[in-house]
């Protein structure tokens, strides 16, 4: 029973993991009907500037939670300018265009990333600075779940709960779910939706920046390449649980961490990624639009 | 039109037949030839041509005091690509061009593809790289010796370092799915189950690149493991060690000389404290491979590349076993290199009937105070 509790929390802090990054995926595919495939490589930028950040702030010497907040910021503003910036160079001028070339765009755009990023920085694997102290009082259940694991699951959580509450009750909220809706229309009753289709990126940008920080700091080092499995992990969670369905993606997430999870404690890791991978084929078998997605057609 | 093109064809005739007239020339000359064969142009290039340079240094050193027994050395030196169909081609050249001895062989494939030309024309052949096992221990290449270690030797000696030195009797073999890590990982299970004094609790493969790696180190924890033996590269091992120090997993872990480097101290940091890996014997307090070293900078003005003190060693125990031997017959050489100790950047070594070079290998090293410590 130990053992499946241990598998258990491993798979819920994995999908929380791929939660975090999932979230950016579906909420830009529910605005504008477009797969950023660039969205992994953010979370790794967000990964490099938490890097940075926290480097130079260590040698400053400051208080470890002054570091934690400062360095979140610090990920968040940059990679949130970084997507706001993409989607003005690399998706806002194809917006009439074919879907294919946005698709096309997008991956151009993750290979540049990533490309620059190994240029501008290094190929090497990077040691990322431990932020997230051993909690005393998570010591005796540390070999269950660890105190990153628990920081990922709270913020996971709060970000969720955060976004949920940005969606459903504030101005910018309904405007994105009014553009989801019908972009035209949108447009129509004065919302101003290339500021709405901004704010999506934005904050799925910033979503992708916190988990690049939770993430780095739990496994403990970074490359130019961490976003691409990462994103497309992400990716498979967000259509699992219906791509453009903010609770779907959580709920993907989580259900596929668990899958892996359990794939790996009862029968091998060689094969973790055939469950995972199997499990999406006879979900979207029996309910094409994913777990809790919509059955819209007319947006495919 | 006709008389323009067969004057060119003449004068490209012609050319040919001076070019094939060349060597001819040489045999008249009383000299060794030692043909060197090995990617010397394309991708590989660079695991190639420290070996030719090895041959030049020796070959020069040689000649200056006087060649091997009088007799002066002749390098050969031609390109395989690292392929096999056209090291055949290289082989075929060599024999026929009069190669006595052979160094190379750099890519095992390539090794492999020529060997059979070369033994059937009755030359040695010595790679200082082509680590594949079978090349000796097949039985079927008799002319074939190496100056490096085949690729289980470092799983036999993690293996026995486990059981034998540490007394662990359960092991957690652990692959990152590659070529090489698997390989390694398959050895070390072949050569635990072997022993008899300890068993195979799980044997797994991870996907390198993976987000986290805390359900199979939950697994190793269930399984009971003392040890965790982990066939692969650096990244995924130090995710694995941090991932084993957070899940409050004591066992040790040993692995390869893929993991054996500083960047796996320097990301798995006060983790990687501890952990085993074999790797290459350090030779670098052995004067003789300062000595190499040194004669490639003031010779080409830069440092040596790969496999450059195994190239200078197989051509060090050539040469000596053709002094020794008074001859290249193949049967004399083989003798001379068995039973005659020759000193090289290496240390002092022979080979075993099957070819493997007895004192070439690996060491166990720990990270003791963030550095790798060899251990004796």
């Amino acid at each position: 029973m130990d053992y499946f509790i241990e598998l258990f929390f491993s798979g819920l802090s994995r999908g929380a993991i791929y939660a975090l990054i999932a979230l950016g995926y579906t909420m830009v595919y529910g605005i504008i009907g477009l797969i950023n495939f660039a969205h992994g490589e953010i979370y790794m930028i967000g990964a490099f500037t938490s890097f940075i950040v926290a480097t130079i702030l260590t040698i400053l010497g400051l208080p470890l939670l002054a570091i934690i907040v400062l360095t979140g910021i610090a990920a968040v503003v940059w990679s949130a300018s970084y997507g706001y910036t993409i989607e003005k160079i690399a998706y806002k001028p194809l917006r009439h265009a074919p879907r294919l070339s946005a698709l096309i765009s997008a991956i151009g755009m993750s290979m540049f990333l990533q490309n620059y990023v190994l240029l501008a920085q290094t190929s090497d694997f990077l040691p990322f600075p431990t932020l997230i102290p051993d909690f005393a009082f998570m010591e005796p259940i540390a070999h269950i779940v660890g105190s990153t694991d628990l920081v990922i699951l709270i913020t996971t959580t709060v970000s969720m709960i955060f976004l949920t509450v940005l969606i459903k009750y504030t101005r910018i909220g309904k405007a994105m779910r009014a553009t989801a809706q019908d972009r035209t229309m949108a447009m129509l009753v004065g919302i101003n939706v290339n500021r709405v289709i901004s704010a999506t990126f934005v904050i799925g940008s910033s979503m992708a920046a916190i988990g690049g920080l939770l993430i780095a700091s739990h496994i403990g080092q970074i490359n130019f390449y961490i976003g691409f499995l990462a994103g497309i992990k992400a990716f498979t969670a967000a259509v699992l649980g219906g791509i453009g369905s903010i609770p779907g993606a959580v709920l993907g997430s989580v259900v596929l961490g668990l899958t892996e999870s359990f794939a790996t404690g009862y029968v091998s890791s060689d094969y973790e990624d055939v469950f995972a991978f199997s499990l999406l084929v006879l979900i979207l078998i029996f309910k094409p639009s994913g777990l809790l997605g919509k059955a819209d057609t007319q947006k495919v | 039109m006709s008389v323009k093109l067969n004057k060119k064809i003449a004068a490209v005739a012609a050319g040919f037949l001076m070019t094939v007239a060349l060597p001819g020339a040489g045999l008249t000359a009383d000299t060794i030839k030692i043909g060197v064969a090995g990617p010397h142009s394309g991708d590989l290039a660079s695991y190639g041509l420290p070996t030719v340079n090895a041959a030049k240094i020796i070959a020069e050193k040689i000649n200056a005091s006087g060649g091997i027994n009088g007799k002066m050395v002749e390098l050969l030196i031609e390109d395989t690509v690292c392929k096999p169909e056209i090291a055949t081609n290289t082989a075929t050249k060599l024999v026929s061009d009069g190669a006595q001895m052979i160094l190379g062989g750099i890519c095992s494939g390539a090794t492999k593809a020529a060997l059979p030309i070369y033994l059937d024309a009755g030359l040695l052949v010595i790679s200082p790289s082509a680590t594949n096992p079978p090349l000796t221990q097949s039985g079927e290449y008799p002319n074939f010796f190496r100056t490096i270690a085949p690729d289980d030797a470092q799983a036999q000696l993690d293996v026995d370092f486990a059981i034998e030195k540490m007394g662990y009797t359960k092991i957690a073999v652990i692959h990152d799915k590659g070529d090489y890590g698997k390989g390694f990982a398959e050895f070390a299970k072949q050569f635990i189950e072997a022993s008899g004094k300890a068993e195979v609790v799980l044997f797994e493969g991870v996907t390198p690149g993976q987000v986290d790696y805390s359900a199979v180190v939950q697994k190793v924890k269930q399984s009971g493991a003392e040890t965790v033996i982990f066939g692969g590269y650096h990244p995924e091992a130090s995710k694995i060690i941090t991932m084993m120090k957070k899940k409050r997993l004591d066992a040790t872990f040993i692995s390869d000389d893929g993991v054996k480097d500083q960047t796996f101290v320097k990301v798995a940091q006060e983790n990687a404290e501890g952990a085993y890996a074999s790797g290459p014997k350090d030779t670098s307090n052995n004067p003789l491979a300062q000595q190499a070293v040194q004669e490639h900078k003031d010779m080409f003005g830069t440092d040596p590349g790969a496999f450059y003190e195994n190239a200078y060693s197989a051509m060090l125990a050539m040469t000596n076993a053709a002094a020794n031997a008074g001859s290249t017959d193949l049967a004399a050489l083989k003798k001379a290199l068995q039973t005659v100790p020759v000193e090289t950047p290496l240390g002092s070594i022979t080979f075993d009937e099957k070819g493997d070079a007895i004192g070439v290998g690996f060491s166990v090293y720990q990270v003791q105070n963030g550095e790798w410590v060899e251990l004796k």
